[in-house]
């Protein structure tokens, strides 16, 4: 899966932890823009890893913190 | 010259919310001063006689006599303090009785003694997991276990509360050859519900993970012989690392970490919550032993305690109160409330009666969700349990809750 396919898969299964319809770009953060707090977190990674069937460990998480960040560190993920 | 900053500023909310809650007369729910301890389940507390149902006491071993009388002979003989590391000066002939009666309680080859029960979490889980290692981990884990986590270098991987599935999904997806700890705990302290330890700890040998279990509120009241859910559930001898404490059903205060692993005593100079820190008391180990060996012999107190962990469920549940699990599964009891205002305002009418509860709020909940915790005592009579239930009902009423 290229860049392109890894942005749209994720920018699915984030809608429903969008809850206010904030427009996704790359900038976008997760804590400032979406608001999401730890369980929305912990719900939101698990979709990814079990979309992409990869982990994304809490110290990898606290290296991402816009949306542009989570589409490359998947890509890169998925492609070990 | 730039402006300073000042580095309290992160803590105005928690600040304001704080004041506001204060602003509406509520007696302040953490500032309680017991100013006399009158047995295991009676307090004098701001001002009022007061039963104690939040003191995780589950065996009421504060006030026994054989215990109190090891304390005060050691305090004699060996003096107030040790004044020293474990691996200096602080290693007492109490310590290492201290160490041979967990060994004999747990019925296994290894035990360390450490000050406090988040010590020997901290100090266990930051140590054995290192850089190259994984450590699976309950999202409702205790903030002991979290900050064990953040101590460490280990990749920290959650998954969903007592969730199986998503255990086995994550252990699955850890590289190949890579060192994994399964960390999980025998009674979860919030809700008062216990693991499915079996499939948990079948999942984690399958994928060849070693498994810690953190048995803090269940030592001593939970298991044939008190040793907690892992022995409950006939998986205790496939459990690594056994975490638990001495500040609930033993009375005292201290942590420990008992297992079976053959390499375990290095841990005496690797782990560094245990090196660079002063030994417990001779006083504390010395009630600490005299508790567990009594707590050997605990079944008639351990069939109280589930009676009166039992009638309480079931007289809230009857009231109309939302409960923390269906079925009681521990001698944690958590009353949920709506919210943190209605939770102030019940803790305090409650206190008020002559009740004192635990009221526990976000973060350290799950689900940002405010409880009022009971624990229960196998001190507290049946009549007691009745009194508390009366103290509810009023409570609840007066508060609109039920």
């Amino acid at each position: 899966m290229d860049r392109a396919e890894v942005d749209a898969t994720i920018r699915t299964l984030i809608e429903p932890f969008n809850k206010k319809g904030i427009d996704i770009a790359d900038g976008t953060t997760f804590a400032g823009d979406l608001e999401f707090d730890s369980l929305t977190v912990m719900d939101f990674v698990a979709a990814i890893e079990d979309e992409f069937d990869i982990i994304i460990s809490m110290n990898q998480q606290a290296e991402i913190e816009n949306y542009g960040q989570l589409v490359d560190a998947v890509s890169k993920l998925q492609g070990e | 010259m730039s402006e300073s900053r000042d580095l309290f500023s992160k803590f105005d909310d928690i600040i304001q919310t704080r004041e506001n809650l204060l602003a509406s007369g509520v007696e302040d729910p953490f500032s309680l001063v017991m100013e006399k301890v009158l047995s295991p389940t009676r307090a004098i507390c701001n001002g009022r006689d007061t039963i104690l149902l939040g003191t995780y006491n589950y065996m009421g071993m504060t006030f026994d006599p054989d215990v109190i009388e090891a304390g005060k002979q050691a305090l004699d003989n060996f003096g107030s303090g040790t004044t020293g590391s474990r691996v200096l000066n602080g290693t007492y002939q109490g310590h290492k009785e201290c160490e041979e009666a967990l060994k004999e309680f747990y019925a296994m080859d290894h035990a360390m003694v450490f000050s406090t029960g988040y010590q020997a979490n901290l100090g266990i889980i930051s140590t054995i997991a290192g850089k190259e290692d994984y450590i699976v981990l309950d999202i409702d884990s205790h903030a002991s276990i979290w900050d064990g986590c953040s101590l460490g270098n280990a990749q920290i991987v959650p998954f969903k509360h007592n969730d199986i599935e998503a255990l086995e999904k994550r252990l699955r997806r850890i590289p190949e050859g890579a060192g994994k700890l399964v960390v999980l705990e025998g009674v979860y302290s919030m809700l008062g519900d216990i693991a499915p330890l079996k499939e948990m700890i079948a999942v984690s040998k399958k994928y060849g993970a070693m498994v810690l279990v953190d048995e803090a509120h269940s030592m001593g009241f939970i298991g044939e012989h008190g040793r907690g859910v892992a022995e409950a559930q006939g998986v205790l001898d496939d459990v690594d690392f056994v975490i638990g404490t001495f500040s609930k059903s033993v009375g005292t205060v201290g942590g420990f970490c008992v297992s079976n692993h053959p390499k375990f005593e290095i841990m005496r100079l690797v782990c560094r919550p245990y090196v660079f820190t002063a030994s417990l008391p001779p006083s504390v180990v010395a009630t600490a032993a005299t508790s567990i060996r009594k707590l050997m012999h605990g079944s008639n107190k351990r069939a109280h305690l589930w009676e009166n962990s039992k009638r309480l469920h079931s007289g809230l549940t009857d009231m109309g109160f939302t409960l923390g699990t269906e079925e009681p599964q521990s001698a944690i009891v958590a009353v949920i409330m709506p919210d943190l205002e209605k939770g102030a305002a019940m803790w305090e009418a409650l206190l008020k009666e002559g009740l004192y509860v635990n009221l526990a709020r976000p973060p350290a909940t799950p689900a940002n969700m405010t409880l009022l915790r009971c624990s229960l005592c196998a001190e507290h009579s049946s009549e007691e349990v009745e009194t508390i239930l009366g103290m509810f009902e009023r409570a609840g009423k007066a508060v609109g809750i039920i």
